[in-house]
């Protein structure tokens, strides 16, 4: 039977109404939730790049573990020529907003892991997978040059190819322990290497057979975002030998 | 003038678990499964079925909205105005996936980041659709709410069997239980093992073409054991 324009017209209108008042109300309810339980996953996921250090598996951690080991994070926020950035949580920086600004406009945000006396720094890279977006944590050990392990998430990489970046563990163990600056002090970052990486080599580790274009982004990821740090690494560690020496 | 007695009509009360509501739960199991017999439903299928966990907790999510999209398309099935009826099933099932997701993302933010874009997708998934069109609109509420958590379950059923299949030849773990692999950390380490050191874990059941295999074979050996399902095709 067919309804008049004013009766679908109400119906309409009815429905609409319901089902928007509904959702807002559902999803205003619950976003404090969900703001906890995202800040909790992208803590859980930057911890990850110090499973070798802390001897832990940041993927089987209980909410309360995460927040005890942040406990012993410090956060702060860097721009490109390595200045402290008052007022902001490093935990609070958007990577995919910050991509969209120029490099002079960007806050890096860095993470301070104070375990048993030793001092790890937490970056945080962003590149270009195979279909979409990848990104990632690289840990440096307190001498700003020895990975003391590697953490990666990705959008929409294959599953058991590009995605193993995230989660073949054995695959990350390779980067503990690797170097960011080669023999003679250059900055050469840690590159992915296809066919495999000499196990001497302290600047590559092996690629993943059949993932070719994302480790390829990886590694650009690895060594154009560790390079966004650089100043920031410098001043630090220029720092240090001026207060180490007594 | 002929008298004729006209009998007063009896409303037969219909049972809350009849026979013909047991057959709306159990005939999607098997007789008219919406993925093998059916063949609906199928993208998901193939899609999220590489770990065990979040197949279950798709079907879980599907049982939930065929059910209550059929349920509420049921209830309204006479004031729904013809001219907008697809519309408002959509709206109706777009809803419910929404609730879902938003409920997802609060309990197991965990689980959600790994179902991502899949739980959306059930709006789009054939089977909430066509048993709206084919069942709700023309039953009463009851039988429209069992036949949806039939529906689901049966789609329920396979992604579980494809997804057993698929984790555990593609990771050697089911559920996230490591049965068999070369470190030391499975059931059975191959490394270490005599009889399994042969094995590798098979990367083909990782990718999607593989579930399309499994359900293939699914559909073979049903309808080889099933004798209602042979002339079907």
């Amino acid at each position: 039977m067919q309804h008049s324009t004013s009766q679908v017209v109400m119906f309409t209108v009815g429905m609409t109404s319901i089902v928007a008042l509904l959702l807002a109300g559902m999803f205003t309810f619950l976003k404090p939730v969900h703001d906890t339980n995202e800040a909790l996953y992208n803590k859980k996921q930057i911890l990850g790049a110090l499973n070798a250090p802390l001897e832990i598996t940041a993927d089987n951690l209980t909410d309360e573990e995460v927040g005890q080991y942040f406990e012993n994070v410090e956060q702060l926020v860097v721009n490109s020529k390595g200045e402290l950035i008052e007022g902001v949580k490093a935990e609070d920086v958007n990577m995919e907003k910050e991509e969209k600004k120029a490099v002079e406009d960007r806050q890096f945000p860095v993470f301070i892991m104070n375990n048993k006396g030793e001092k790890y720094y937490i970056l945080t890279v962003r590149g270009n997978g195979l279909w979409d977006k990848i990104w990632g944590w690289v840990a440096l050990e307190s001498d700003l040059n020895t990975v003391a392990g590697a953490a990666f998430g990705h959008k929409a990489e294959t599953p058991g190819l590009g995605a193993e970046i995230k989660d073949n563990a054995g695959w990350k163990a390779q980067f503990v322990g690797e170097q960011i600056y080669d023999k003679s002090g250059e900055y050469v970052s840690v590159d992915i290497v296809k066919g495999g990486a000499d196990p001497m080599n302290k600047n590559g580790v092996d690629a993943i057979s059949g993932a070719t274009v994302t480790c390829v982004g990886a590694a650009e990821m690895i060594h154009n975002g560790i390079a966004l740090y650089l100043p920031y690494l410098n001043s630090i560690s220029d720092s240090d030998t001026k207060t180490g020496q007594k | 003038m002929a008298e004729t007695a006209v009998k007063p009509q009896v409303e037969e009360k219909e049972p809350l678990f009849g026979k013909k509501e047991k057959f709306l739960i159990t005939d999607p199991l098997n007789d008219n499964n919406p993925i093998t017999v059916q063949v609906l439903g199928i993208c998901s299928a193939l899609a999220v079925t590489t770990l065990v966990v979040p197949s279950f907790v798709m079907a879980i999510a599907v049982v939930f909205v065929t059910a209550f999209a059929n349920l509420i398309v049921s209830l309204l099935r006479n004031s729904i105005p013809t001219q907008i009826r697809m519309i408002v099933q959509l709206v109706v099932i777009a809803t419910l996936v929404t609730v879902v997701e938003l409920t997802l993302k609060a309990l197991s933010f965990e689980v959600y980041k790994q179902l991502s874009v899949f739980i959306g997708l059930i709006i789009t998934n054939c089977i909430v659709m066509g048993r709206l069109e084919a069942f709700a609109m023309a039953n009463k509420p009851w039988r429209s709410f069992i036949d949806g958590i039939g529906n689901g379950l049966g789609y329920g059923l396979i992604l579980l069997i494809v997804a057993a299949a698929r984790e555990l030849f593609g990771k050697g773990s089911f559920a996230g239980i490591q049965i068999i692999g070369n470190t030391d950390a499975y059931f059975i380490n191959t490394t270490d093992s005599v009889m399994f050191g042969w094995y590798a874990n098979n990367n083909l059941m990782v990718l999607p073409a593989a579930a399309m295999f499994v359900v293939g074979i699914l559909i073979w050996i049903q309808r080889s054991y099933n004798t209602k399902l042979v002339d079907i095709s």
